[in-house]
């Protein structure tokens, strides 16, 4: 990066540690902290829409629609999240493979299943083998964003669930003697707002996500916390920027993202919080006029 | 005898009795169901002792964040916040991290009758290291639990209190304390029943589950590796953890019953749906 950074075993003190964060592989260290950041993008919005479908699923009238979204919102609540994270990444997998399988080869005799093995045509196999390296990796990342919507979507639903019961009973009965039909009232009075009743546990929930997001470790992607064990392990003189163990400090540096990271949405979310309930029927709002 | 065999070996698996090795071919269920059964002896171990030890602690955090003095607070809040603010999973880490670079020492503690070496690298081992970890993460978050309710407790009953003349730890312990217990009772179940899904990360953070004696996730995810079939050992698992969620729902509703004993009415029923947000 830097002109003095040509012979890195002269190198000493600020400098040393200069060209060092700013070498390659470090670079790949700064690009996963992207990878964190967009899975969030992308997963926040994905489980808000699956939550609200099962939320909406849970007022249905058609009982089996109903006892899905029951059932789909009372998982979380029993069973570690951590355990749906394994278990989805490969059940997604191999339902892929197996959807995959059914429609390219349908003349294929040998069962998928054999004793320990899993065995689909090659056709079939996602992604295929000689697909590049940028292929695998954005799959297994698609992989990781669908388990996370599915499980967080579940957190969201929870809430929703609440939100949708919070709003006064009153609102749903003007509606109702304005001639709305369901649909109309569901749309037009309880969904616009619920959000300020939704608002503190999504609040909490995006906090859950956050906190994570260091999962994705788990699921096999190379994010912060694979690159920090990974850069942080001790290095012989073999390398150009030999260290000893430096996991400590890199998982530090984490820890220390993390806490802004937090904080910041914290700050952030308060102050939604605040605008939102600006002329509410509820505490905050009354709050909020009584200070005007 | 059901699965007879399946319990002789694999029982106690998880504590290092029995068979030695993991079963590898013909996995059957009763393997799955027993073996995965005796990892849960870990889980219920961290969160039982988790649970016990931060109590105490985390009622003092609650005090003292609570204080007028800042020598008090400023630390108190600073520990929540750390805690609270950062993933478990990279605490795991940082700690196990930590915790291998310390000097390996060891101390004598003369208990009486037996002599007990303790050393350092048992910090570096999963039931101690991660025991901490889990035991200052759930201290912090309760004690935000309690700073909240502590800060609920009605105004009425303080001056109460007052009239009565009781002042300090009289106070504290006749009229602070057991409304604060009362009015953080729900969330502190919901805590409780987060830290037990929370025990599931220890053996995939850097803990080493040494010699496969690992919990009830550990040998879950063994054996969906090992047949490359999630339906069998995730579900086992889950109704496990439901189980376990539910009994800790009765436990903590009985206590929530006794709580609650001199309030009239509807008052005293633990809310049926718990709130899952930490």
């Amino acid at each position: 990066m830097f002109a003095f950074c040509e012979d890195p075993s002269a190198l000493e003190g600020a400098r040393w540690f200069a060209c060092y964060l700013t070498n390659g592989v470090h670079f790949k260290f700064y690009q996963s902290f992207l990878v964190v950041l967009l899975l969030l993008a992308v997963t926040a919005p994905t489980a808000l829409a699956f939550g609200f479908a099962a939320a909406s699923a849970t007022r249905s009238r058609i009982p089996p629609v109903r006892w899905f979204g029951n059932i789909y919102t009372a998982m979380v609540r029993g069973i570690p999240d951590i355990a749906f994270f394994l278990f989805f990444v490969i059940v997604l997998d191999q339902g892929i493979e197996y959807l995959r399988h059914n429609i390219v080869c349908p003349d294929w005799t040998d069962p998928i299943r054999q004793g320990a093995n899993f065995i689909v045509c090659p056709a079939a196999r996602t992604p295929q083998s000689s697909s590049p390296q940028f292929v695998h990796e954005a799959y297994n990342f698609a992989l990781a964003v669908f388990t996370y919507a599915i499980v967080f979507g579940a957190f969201c639903a929870n809430v929703l669930i609440g939100a949708m019961r919070a709003v006064p009973r009153a609102q749903m009965e003007t509606a109702e003697a304005y001639g709305m039909t369901r649909r109309q009232a569901f749309w037009r009075i309880l969904v616009p707002q619920m959000w300020v009743y939704a608002l503190p546990g999504l609040s909490n929930v995006w906090m859950i996500l956050i906190k994570a997001t260091p999962l994705l470790f788990l699921l096999g992607i190379e994010d912060i916390v694979y690159w920090a064990r990974e850069l942080g392990g001790s290095r012989t003189s073999q390398y150009a920027y030999p260290h000893p163990d430096w996991r400590l400090w890199y998982f530090l540096g984490l820890l220390v993202f993390y806490l802004a990271f937090t904080r910041v949405s914290e700050i952030v979310l308060a102050r939604l919080t605040r605008r939102l309930s600006h002329g509410q029927a509820t505490a905050a709002g009354e709050q909020a006029r009584r200070a005007a | 005898m059901i699965c007879g065999e399946a319990l002789q070996n694999y029982g106690l698996r998880s504590l290092g009795f029995g068979e030695r090795l993991l079963p590898r071919a013909d996995i059957t269920l009763c393997d799955q169901v027993v073996l995965i059964g005796s990892g849960l002896i870990w889980n219920v171990y961290f969160a039982i002792l988790a649970l016990c030890l931060g109590f105490f602690f985390s009622v003092a955090l609650a005090v003292a964040r609570n204080s007028p003095r800042a020598l008090l607070r400023k630390p108190a809040d600073w520990f929540v916040f750390v805690f609270r603010g950062s993933p478990l999973f990279i605490q795991f880490f940082l700690a196990y991290e930590a915790f291998v670079l310390l000097p390996r020492l060891g101390f004598d503690l003369d208990l009486g009758s037996m002599e007990l070496t303790v050393e350092t690298r048992w910090l570096a081992r999963a039931w101690l290291g991660a025991l901490l970890v889990l035991f200052l993460n759930t201290s912090a978050y309760a004690a935000q639990i309690f700073y909240g309710a502590l800060q609920s407790v009605p105004k009425g009953d303080l001056e109460a209190a007052d009239a009565y003349g009781m002042t300090g730890w009289k106070r504290f312990r006749r009229v602070v304390f057991p409304t604060m217990m009362r009015l953080a009772w729900p969330a502190y179940t919901n805590e409780a029943i987060f830290l037990f899904h929370a025990t599931t990360l220890v053996f995939f953070s850097s803990f080493p589950a040494f010699q496969q004696k690992g919990d009830a996730l550990y040998y879950a995810q063994y054996f969906a590796d090992r047949t490359f079939n999630p339906f069998v050992p995730y579900p086992i698992v889950a109704i496990y953890f439901v189980l376990v969620t539910l009994c800790i729902i009765a436990v903590f509703g009985a206590v929530n019953r006794r709580l609650n004993r001199h309030l009239p009415g509807e008052r005293t029923r633990i809310r049926y749906r718990p709130n899952l947000i930490r």
